[in-house]
């Protein structure tokens, strides 16, 4: 690059001065949210500018927001993880197992469980960095091996009866019309915004991404922050999983399981905006809500529900080629 | 190169130049990198290209290989023809152009038949490939050359040679199938050598000799003016964009190339060594003690406060795995340094317990292991010294910014915009920046390798003088490198070694890159001939 090292190189280059394209980049999911709200908004505003079509939309897609969060840690870090939807199907059904069959206590329920998305995520780290086996074979066969345990333990049956006491905490307590699940959501993609941008280990979970020879040479311990990702994105799939049997009160086997696909394509669609380049925790939300509120503007027009499919896939790919349409197709690296 | 001017093929009429450029120009964004510069290479010429990182070098290169859009009113001829620009990458490769660049462009799990024949593969819709008569084809071609390579061998076991010598080949013979009216066409050679030893350059200049012979016209870029002035007959040297000059390089004094492609008179930086026998020497700051691992069998070594120590030899020879393994970063099998007091046992460390101790070091791999590219200068810079921004409500991006700033400023870093991602610089400054990065954490012992490969002169100066200033301030310093006369300006002692261990060592007054480059032969002699 010779360009930048002559004298004054345009302001725009470096992104140390405003630039229209740079801004584009970083708010064009935002300015498609709100396209798609205005669009369907325009149609149906009876239907769908309603308040209690947006509290619903933020409630219930709480869920697919937590569990892309957990997904971006091990993104961050270089790793896919494909087993996050099973370990929170798992999750919802140890719940509605151990609480509502066998009538354990909730809280220790809860402890259990996020005890086991943590047990699963030491499993795929031993795998992935003791074998050295890459993450996407590894997660594919921990997540269908997790799938098999659900509909063991379940009897392949819906399970209902969880604790009311949940379905409060997650679905019926409300503050401001919305449920606490978009809150706890919230508080988790601030956390983890705050984890990946102002914390010393948050650097070192992307150094370990970008390069890890650089992150090994460098002194980071890269395979201990590999594992305590794949933890991560265990614990935060659980959490996941618990907010899912509370949003009603039961948990089938699988249901649950769709939700990969969306979570993946919100951490990638995130990763085109708010910090583009980089898997990040806003750029996920603001890709969730704008995913679901296209769904549900299309499912309120009265479409069929595959229109889920052609959203979630269709638009991962179409938003991840007009940001590398603005990028001038230079190959993007996520880690 | 006794004849001066272009060495036109025995029996052939003289012909078109090869390459004529005239006004060429490249505007970023309001900076021109290249302005009105003609370019001329004969045919059968082999002509050097020289300048530093941001003379406008590279940005040359990317127009004639189709990469940049040229500014508007430069023209462009290949062999008599006149050819539109901006000339597209396939039409370059039409007329007559091929690139071999430093990277080289081969798939190493492949086998070399299969390189070889790849621009072939992509041109060609063949339904029954004759590997036989290919791989007879290959060694004819190999042989012709005088070339001792197994087109059935995998190009990850060809020494780094053998592969350069491989990409040179293969872009001779893909021009040359198809532009037998042309000669073997114009080859660009685009910093072909800095990976190599000296041995490895000497063939591949038998290669190029070759190639020429039998019809090619060569452009040769490089940062090592010896090189230019053994291989080349001409030299076009670039500087801040613009044209230089155009020298025969046989009647060119070396001082005088210094001059045009720097620009100004500089004095190679020269650190003052201490004479070799200054009464009693100081306690060592670093003891290495029976290292061993990699290319090294063994190595005793006490370094002084602040003392420089070169590291030299031949490709192979291990004095390039040291720096890794004191930093433990390489699989060390035995040996242990101590430092500040502290014994840290070689074998099986990982570089955090090294760092800890003190120990910081600077790969060569400059982008795949040292820093990331993708993030930014501030990210890279800081990443070892995080703890120190730490605030009550987290890390202080803003003082992280500013304290990439001053380091900038103090390294001289060009441009200096801590925001920028660390690719966006020259080699040059990339290294200033990497350097930084580890010098501000004060370490005892900074091991480096290559720090200077692919730097600019001018560059290469200033990272010198902040190694010295490191010295200074009591940081002793092992520098890897195959560069013999870096290694005189800045190390006070060298250490030369041969099948991993050391056969010399230089110091004083003996420090001078003919005794390095001597006492590398030397020592490698014995072990050549037992071979």
């Amino acid at each position: 690059m010779t360009a930048v090292e002559t004298a004054s190189p345009p302001p725009a280059a470096d992104g140390s001065g405003f630039s229209i394209k740079a801004f584009a980049e970083r708010f064009g999911l935002l300015g498609a949210w709100a396209g798609v709200i205005v669009l369907f908004g325009a149609i149906n505003p009876d239907a769908y500018l309603t308040w209690i079509n947006f509290s619903t939309m933020f409630s219930s897609q709480a869920i697919l927001v937590v569990l892309t969060l957990g997904l971006l840690i091990p993104l961050t870090a270089g790793d896919f993880d494909l087993s996050v939807a099973s370990t929170m199907v798992l999750s919802a059904m140890m719940v509605a197992v151990l609480n509502a069959l066998n009538g354990w206590p909730l809280v220790h329920t809860l402890v259990v469980v996020v005890l086991t998305g943590a047990l699963i995520g030491v499993v795929n780290g031993v795998f992935v960095l003791y074998f050295r086996i890459h993450s996407l074979i590894v997660t594919l066969g921990t997540g269908t091996f997790i799938n098999g345990v659900v509909l063991w333990i379940s009897g392949s049956q819906t399970i209902g009866g969880v604790s009311m006491d949940l379905v409060n905490w997650v679905i019926v307590y409300r503050i401001g019309g919305i449920s606490l699940s978009f809150y706890y959501a919230l508080i988790l993609c601030a956390a983890l915004w705050y984890f990946m941008e102002f914390t010393s280990p948050g650097r070192r979970l992307l150094f370990v991404g970008r390069g890890r020879d650089v992150a090994r040479l460098s002194g980071i311990a890269v395979d201990h922050v590999r594992l305590l990702s794949f933890v991560a994105a265990g614990v935060t799939s659980s959490f996941a999983g618990i907010l899912y049997a509370g949003m009603t009160g039961s948990a089938d086997p699988l249901s649950g399981l769709t939700y990969l696909l969306p979570a993946f394509a919100a951490a990638f669609l995130g990763a085109t905006s708010i910090v583009p380049g980089r898997f990040n925790p806003w750029g996920s939300f603001v890709a969730v809500y704008f995913l679901v509120s296209g769904i549900t503007g299309l499912t309120i027009l009265g479409v069929d529900t595959f229109v889920q499919n052609l959203f979630y896939g269709g638009g991962l790919v179409i938003a991840v080629a007009l940001s590398q349409l603005v990028r001038k197709r230079q190959p993007q690296s996520f880690s | 190169m006794d004849a001066p001017g272009p060495a036109v093929p025995a029996g052939a009429p003289r012909r078109a130049a090869a390459l004529v450029a005239t006004n060429l120009g490249k505007t970023f964004g309001g900076a021109r990198a290249l302005d009105g510069v003609d370019f001329t290479v004969g045919f059968g010429e082999v002509h050097g290209l020289l300048g530093t990182n941001g003379s406008g070098k590279s940005t040359l290169i990317k127009i004639l290989a189709g990469y940049h859009v040229p500014d508007p009113g430069g023209t462009l001829r290949l062999f008599g023809d006149a050819v539109p620009l901006p000339l597209p990458a396939a039409e370059a490769k039409r007329q007559g152009l091929a690139f071999v660049h430093q990277h080289l462009g081969l798939v190493p799990s492949l086998s070399v038949l299969e390189n070889l024949r790849i621009g072939d593969f992509a041109a060609e819709r063949r339904w029954r490939i004759d590997w036989r008569k290919e791989a007879r084809a290959a060694e004819e071609t190999f042989a012709r050359f005088n070339l001792a390579i197994d087109p059935r061998a995998e190009v990850a076991r060809l020494s780094q040679v053998e592969r350069a010598l491989l990409a040179i080949v293969r872009a001779f013979e893909d021009v040359r199938r198809t532009q037998t009216e042309r000669g073997g066409g114009l080859l660009v050679l685009d910093e072909p050598t800095p990976f190599l030893p000296k041995a490895g350059v000497d063939t591949l200049f038998a290669l190029v000799r070759g190639i020429v012979a039998a019809g090619a016209s060569v452009v040769f870029v490089s940062h090592d003016i010896d090189e230019v002035r053994e291989i080349t007959s001409r030299a076009t040297i670039l500087r801040d964009g613009r044209l230089a000059g155009t020298v025969d390089t046989a009647t060119t004094p070396r001082q005088e190339l210094v001059d045009l492609i720097i620009g100004r008179k500089v004095r190679a930086y020269q650190v003052a060594k201490p004479a070799a026998d200054t009464g009693a020497p100081a306690p060592p700051a670093v003891r290495i003690e029976g290292l061993a691992g990699g290319g090294v069998a063994h190595l005793d070594l006490a370094i002084g406060p602040g003392e420089i120590v070169g590291l030299a030899g031949l490709i192979g020879s291990g004095f390039s795995d040291v720096p890794y393994l004191v930093a433990g970063a390489g699989g060390a099998t035995a040996g242990r340094v101590t430092l500040k007091g502290r014994t840290l046992p070689l074998a099986g460390a990982d570089p955090r317990r090294a760092l800890a101790a003190g120990v910081a070091l600077l790969p060569a791999d400059r982008l795949g292991a040292a820093g990331v590219g993708s993030l930014s200068i501030t990210d890279n810079i800081t990443l070892p010294v995080l703890p120190g921004f730490r605030r009550f409500l987290g890390l202080d991006r803003g003082a992280m910014a500013r304290s990439a700033a001053a380091l900038g400023t103090a390294h001289e870093v060009r441009p200096n915009r801590p925001a920028l991602p660390l690719e966006a610089l020259s080699g040059g400054n990339q290294q200033k920046v990497l350097l930084a990065k580890w010098l501000q954490t004060a370490p005892a012992l900074l091991a480096l390798d290559e720090p200077t490969q692919g730097v600019d002169v001018g560059a290469r100066q200033q990272i010198f003088a902040a190694l010295d200033a490191a010295s200074k301030a009591g940081t002793a310093i092992l520098l890897a490198s195959t560069d013999a006369e870096q290694l005189a300006q800045v190390a006070h002692r060298v250490l030369v070694f041969a099948k991993g261990r050391v056969v010399e060592t230089l110091a004083g007054a003996d420090v001078t890159k003919d005794r390095i480059v001597e006492a590398c032969y030397r020592s490698a002699q014995p072990a050549e001939e037992a071979a």
